[in-house]
């Protein structure tokens, strides 16, 4: 799969398929809400068009939000997590040097960058997400612990299927 | 001119990012509303189907467990009919005479979020309307909000709009039912009157005040009750009577009479 527009509408289709079908009737504790499918946006290649970035953003969180009948929840998590990307990118990278069109994969970056570069995403998307839907301070330490334990095991979820399916080290 | 067209394409990342991300707030903000949620249609065909396939497969691994409680539901309704002529004349049996139960079963359901929906296989074709009710065949469940064709979506009790009329069954006292968002076992009584105390074990069952459920079915059963806060109404903690977390086959109830009895409202309330 060398198109790369080809291997990215898969990777949507998978995504949003595992997420709604299989991780959004996931009960785990009554606390845990494991939000996988924004890989597709973490995966996207590191010189994307920054506009192009938020647009694909605001179609899959709302792709999920039409499956979930949440309108606009995802929708708002992913795009202002589209919009950070960019910028931790470049801030935790400090030589980057991506090829044209290469994505920020475990295979540039490395087990541990690529973790913690998965790891504040999700953590920006869910701290949004979870704060939207509850849309309330009142609990806020059960929120902050959901947006954390949901975070820890999202990006446990994401490395899994990074390590599976990803582009290894040559 | 031209310098604000360069300008907004210099900043065309972040003002687009704003425009995407109002667009989403409002969205949003109007699924909040009972009313507002209930005016755009939420069910669809197209994920309706897409759940119903991956249902059927999922279905066979839970057969066993489905089986029993059917039988459980049907032990528990034969014991209602051996004691049904014994009290021909009791007010809760009476009123359940004028609704029609439809069997469904679940396609998607949730208990971790805040604000919790059901969509269920059945829909506008087998007479499914918004506002009518839902019960598992342990209690109350939820209320109908969006209707497609062959699905229907379900707003959970376990939902921010739900507020449910409820009734302490030992003395007939009026009480809300609602939801604080946290664990799916158990709701919160709410505008309780001071002037009475619930203990732990008191049965709350539907009032029959709105017209979406008949009275009489329970909602849960109190856990224990909390000091009164402000002066005037207490509030207790409650265990659902349905496990929310196993839903698999629930029943709409349609109430026949309702359009009567709208009617009626209406125009007493217009004169």
């Amino acid at each position: 799969m060398n198109n790369i527009y080809l291997k990215n509408i898969v990777r949507f289709i998978l995504l949003v398929l595992l997420q709604v079908l299989v991780l959004n009737n996931m009960n785990l504790m009554g606390y845990m809400n494991p939000y996988v499918y924004i890989l597709f946006i973490l995966w996207l290649p590191a010189d994307i068009n920054k506009s192009l970035l938020l647009l694909l953003a605001f179609l899959t969180g709302l792709t999920i939000d039409f499956f979930g009948n949440t309108p606009g929840l995802n929708a708002a998590a992913t795009v202002l997590m589209a919009f950070a990307r960019p910028g931790v990118l470049n801030s935790l990278f400090k030589n980057p040097d991506f090829e044209p069109g290469e994505e920020p994969g475990i295979a540039k970056l490395g087990f541990g960058k690529f973790l913690r570069y998965a790891f504040i995403l999700v953590l920006i998307h869910h701290t949004v997400l979870f704060f939207l839907e509850i849309f309330s301070f009142d609990e806020i330490l059960t929120t902050l612990y959901r947006i954390l334990i949901s975070s820890v095991f999202s990006s446990f979820i994401i490395m899994i299927i990074v390590l599976l399916f990803g582009k290894r080290k040559h | 001119m031209r310098n604000l067209f360069s300008l907004l394409w210099k900043y065309q990342f972040f003002i687009l990012f704003l425009i995407l991300e109002t667009v989403s707030l409002i969205l949003l903000f109007n699924s909040y509303s009972y009313q507002r949620s209930l005016s755009f249609n939420t069910a669809n065909d197209v994920t309706g189907k897409i759940f119903s396939v991956y249902g059927n497969i999922e279905n066979y691994f839970s057969l066993k467990r489905e089986n029993n409680q059917l039988l459980e539901e049907n032990a528990r309704l034969k014991n209602r009919i051996n004691i049904l002529p014994v009290c021909p004349d009791s007010i809760l049996t009476d009123t359940s005479r004028n609704y029609y139960y439809i069997p469904a079963r679940v396609l998607t359901n949730s208990v971790n979020k805040r604000n919790n929906l059901i969509l269920i296989n059945k829909g506008r074709a087998d007479s499914i309307k918004k506002e009518m009710g839902v019960i598992s065949s342990t209690g109350l469940a939820g209320i109908v909000i969006g209707v497609s064709d062959h699905y229907s979506v379900v707003m959970s009790m376990l939902h921010r709009n739900s507020r449910i009329s409820g009734r302490v069954k030992k003395n007939g006292q009026l009480v809300n039912v609602i939801w604080n968002g946290l664990d799916y076992s158990k709701g919160e009584v709410t505008d309780i009157p001071t002037h009475f105390r619930l203990f732990k074990g008191d049965t709350i069952i539907t009032s029959g005040n709105s017209l979406i459920f008949p009275a009489g079915i329970t909602i849960g059963t109190i856990e224990n009750e909390e000091q009164s806060i402000s002066q005037d109404l207490g509030h207790a903690s409650l265990n659902f009577s349905t496990d929310f977390n196993s839903l698999e086959y629930v029943y709409v109830i349609e109430n026949l009479e309702k359009k009567e009895q709208e009617n009626l409202l209406k125009k007493v309330g217009d004169e």
